[in-house]
């Protein structure tokens, strides 16, 4: 086999972790709430920018500045849910997703007035890895395995705890939940805080390998709603594997063709799966 | 009073300076796109792929100028059939396999991802992110380009007037309650012998071909077309955000959505200058969340609102909000 395309298709592999934690995030948000949340990238985009501006403009630690940065996005997903969704919990889906969306040209723009559309990096590059003359960045290893630790983390979070219970539960019949003792409105909140939680581990994740600006959330939130649905949306596990699929399709489009023309083949593919399964993939 | 409203459109452009005329013809423009989008999205049809149809509308006679010499009296009913037939192609399996809700935005949204990304991809033949420049001729009913703002004046009020005329006419056709039952129950409206997917790809294909258009005489007065401003999700969801908060259950809601999302862009860009890039988007993003959640009836709607009398105290105020409308779903 050609040694540049397993190359890609390995760093298909390590960008799918990044997009599988992503849209774990979403798919939990939608799973719960029933709650397309349009400006879930763009969250990422926030903590990311709070990274760069405590470590590159005032020297913080690295590491201590991606704490930070995930209690702001944690804070920031708890507000969402309190100032947009929950006054609206009760009208159309449709709308609750167009306030999101409303949400992602106010954060667009709110960081094109305080940073400018430049181009921003943290300075800090990690090494480059070379296995038998296959080249892999060690952000990229190191995203792949926090990631997937972040997921271990969520999956016994969601099967051992109370809290996690019952949010499995409500996913299941949020009517009766209520009956069984269940504040809906604090598990709401629970999982927009571990929506916003995931969101900024990406953020830390995200900062290493790619330079911030405004508009970052454009070019892979459309490419998160796909997996969401290709998975089932509020399916974990099928968004997990979509998550994996979708970032193979890119990888080796982007080999063979380029990257425009890859996002074109997996958005394509994305459509065409919908007319087979309608209801995600994996659905029953 | 509406023959007094169209004879002072008509008269306007006698007495406003060039600026002005641009202004106009932008909302006229929008407008037109805005409605186009309302004849289906106002039965809750959300789709955020009209800048697919826009995209494909605006570059094929553009291109085919270009390229091949023709002339957009050829090329826009060429890209307007490029629009239908992709409407047809993402719409027909849509419809057929019930694909409805988040999934038909999130689908929708693919498309105009799709088609921006394409045209970018193929960079050699239209420019790629850059942006694509029509070969420009001067004053020409050929090349249907005109230098004096007044003929595109003409020309945009006219189709305003038509993307209104389409609006009565389904909202006043047969299909009209059968869209309605549609909206409200699907299955309901099928079992009592209603054809619910040719219903809903006849108003989606009108749409798309009427989005087509707009997109079209656009480049055609921009002489300029760059992926960002015709296609792709921005562009998408501008479209879906100023139907919405203009009024997306009236005819002229669109177009009021219109005239207040650049109105409020030129205010906000005139009073901000250009050292806050950014400044009249963030007040527009907060606007949009604002207007969703209380008013999700748009402009149009609340003022209808109020001059029924349906305001009867806040609480008929606030069941307003927890129930907008049956068309909503």
């Amino acid at each position: 086999m050609d040694i540049y395309l397993l190359e890609a298709i390995i760093n298909g592999v390590l960008l799918g972790g990044v997009l599988a934690l992503l849209a774990l995030g979403l798919n939990l948000i939608f799973g719960v709430i029933d709650v397309v949340w349009i400006a879930y990238a763009d969250l990422v985009m926030c903590g990311m920018y709070l990274i760069y501006y405590l470590n590159a403009e005032l020297g913080w630690p690295l590491l201590l500045a991606c704490a930070v940065a995930i209690a702001w996005v944690v804070a920031l997903g708890v507000l969402v849910h309190i100032l947009i969704i929950a006054p609206i919990l009760g009208s159309a889906p449709i709308n609750q997703l167009l306030a999101t969306g409303g949400l992602l040209f106010f954060l667009q723009s709110f960081a094109t007035l305080l940073f400018g559309t430049d181009f921003r990096n943290i300075g800090v590059r990690l090494p480059i890895l070379e296995v038998g003359g296959i080249y892999i960045s060690s952000a990229r290893l190191l995203a792949f395995g926090v990631a997937g630790a972040g997921a271990v983390a969520l999956y016994f979070f969601l099967r051992r705890t109370f809290v996690g219970t019952a949010i499995r539960a409500i996913a299941q019949d949020r009517d009766i939940v209520g009956l069984m003792g269940v504040d809906q409105r604090h598990i709401y909140l629970v999982t927009s805080a571990i929506g916003g939680a995931l969101a900024g581990l990406a953020a830390c994740l995200l900062i290493l390998q790619y330079d911030v600006h405004p508009f970052i959330g454009n070019t892979f939130g459309p490419l998160l709603f796909m997996i969401c649905v290709l998975g089932g949306l509020g399916d974990m596990i099928g968004g997990f594997v979509a998550a994996f699929v979708m970032s193979q399709i890119i990888a080796i489009g982007g080999y063979y063709f380029s990257t425009e023309l890859s996002y074109v083949f997996a958005f394509t593919f994305f459509i065409v799966l919908m007319f087979v399964r309608p209801r995600g993939v994996f659905s029953r | 009073m509406i023959a007094g409203l169209a004879l002072a459109l008509v008269a306007l452009p006698y007495f406003v300076a060039p600026y002005f005329m641009h202004l106009l013809i932008q909302i006229l423009l929008w407008g037109f796109v805005y409605t186009s989008w309302s004849i289906m999205g106002r039965f809750g049809f959300v789709s955020l792929g009209h800048g697919a149809f826009m995209g494909v509308g605006a570059y094929v006679p553009a291109l085919l100028w270009n390229y091949a010499g023709l002339t957009p009296w050829i090329g826009i009913p060429i890209g307007i059939g490029f629009a239908v037939l992709l409407g047809l192609v993402v719409g027909y399996p849509c419809f057929r396999l019930k694909v409805v809700g988040h999934y038909f935005a999130l689908v929708t949204l693919a498309l105009s991802q799709v088609v921006m990304l394409s045209i970018v991809a193929a960079r050699d033949v239209t420019g790629g992110s850059l942006g694509f420049t029509p070969k420009a001729v001067g004053h020409s009913w050929f090349a249907l380009q005109f230098p004096e703002k007044i003929y595109f004046y003409g020309i945009s009020l006219t189709l305003w007037f038509g993307g209104l005329a389409v609006w009565y006419w389904i909202d006043r056709g047969v299909g009209r309650e059968a869209l309605d039952a549609i909206s409200e129950d699907e299955e309901a409206a099928a079992s009592i012998g209603i054809n619910v997917i040719r219903e809903k790809l006849r108003v989606t294909l009108i749409s798309a071909a009427l989005t087509a258009l707009g997109g079209a005489i656009y480049g055609q007065y921009m002489m300029y077309l760059n992926p960002e401003t015709v296609s792709g999700i921005a562009v998408s969801l501008q479209i879906v955000f100023a139907a919405i908060v203009g009024g997306n259950y009236s005819a002229v809601g669109p177009t009021v959505g219109a005239l207040l999302t650049i109105s409020l862009n030129e205010g906000l860009r005139v009073a901000f200058g250009t050292n806050f890039i950014g400044a009249a988007n963030t007040i527009y993003g907060i606007l949009l969340v604002v207007f969703i959640i209380f008013m999700p009836r748009g402009i149009v709607g609340m003022v209808q609102d109020l001059l029924s009398g349906r305001h009867r105290g806040k609480i008929a105020f606030y069941s307003a909000i927890r129930r907008p409308s049956s068309a909503d779903q």
